[in-house]
């Protein structure tokens, strides 16, 4: 695949102020997972520092990046 | 502030005089902000003409708007590429609008919720969560203003400067964590 069609990966970085109850609740709403997987998201973000937590054309991971900052969550977008 | 219950559809809550204050104070001062910031926007002929707004493309200078309205990319601090500098100023030329309107919307969900004297406050399950966030940009804020790390004690020695506005920090903090526990029980 190009430059261009190779998926791109939503970051979610670990920050001293956000709380893990909320994140997870965040995760669940934005992405629709299950009350386990967005805990285990969390806990990803919590000890090591940074998670992915969704992927897909650079459209959608734009707008995923774009809620998760309305929401008050430190999130970035890459092209690995 | 006791803890928030939940009854079916409906989330509640009260807050005494002063905590009603202090929280529409903070609420209001962030919703100030942000709309200055969406004031920095530059005029564009070709945005009032399709409506579209676009946002500045820099990060904003005050280190409490930069955390609430973060880089698209993660960016080296010392010598980031031209190429992700570039990206993330049209990221966030692109997006920045939309997400500022989002937290001035929630900021002013709590404005018209929680009474100016304090006492009972009723929200839907919608509403809760404008709550959620806009309690989460206060504490983002303050957070940001006070340096709170994640092992902050509980209190401050005395003589910090920080030490009285530590304990509205916590107390937000309360109020937000109780929340997510009634919306989730």
């Amino acid at each position: 695949m190009g430059a261009v069609d190779r998926p791109w990966q939503t970051v979610v970085w670990n920050d001293p102020v956000n709380l893990m109850s909320y994140v997870t609740y965040v995760f669940q709403k934005l992405f629709g997972y299950s009350r386990d997987h967005a805990t285990k998201l969390m806990l990803d973000v919590h000890h090591k520092g940074r998670a992915i937590v969704s992927s897909g054309s650079k459209e959608k991971v734009e707008g995923d990046v774009t809620r998760l900052h309305a929401a008050g969550l430190w999130a970035t977008m890459e092209q690995p | 502030m006791k803890a928030w219950k939940r009854r079916g559809g409906q989330l509640q809550g009260g807050f005494e005089q002063q905590e009603a204050a202090v929280l529409r104070g903070l609420v209001s001062q962030l919703e100030d902000m942000l709309q200055a910031r969406a004031e920095e926007t530059p005029q564009d002929p070709l945005a009032e003409l399709t409506g579209i707004k676009a946002g500045p493309s820099e990060s904003p200078n005050d280190p409490v708007l930069s955390r609430l309205l973060p880089d698209y990319h993660k960016l080296d601090p010392d010598n980031p590429s031209k190429e992700d500098l570039d990206s993330a100023g049209v990221l966030r030329s692109i997006h920045e609008p939309e997400v500022v309107d989002a937290k001035v919307g929630v900021a002013q969900v709590v404005m018209e919720t929680l009474p100016r004297d304090g006492g009972n406050v009723r929200l839907t399950v919608e509403q809760a969560d404008a709550w959620l966030s806009a309690l989460n940009d206060v504490r983002l804020a303050l957070g940001t203003a006070l340096d709170v790390t994640e092992d902050m004690p509980e209190q401050l020695p005395e003589d910090d400067p920080r030490s009285p506005h530590l304990g509205v920090y916590h107390w937000l903090t309360y109020v937000q964590e109780s929340l997510v526990e009634a919306l989730t029980a």
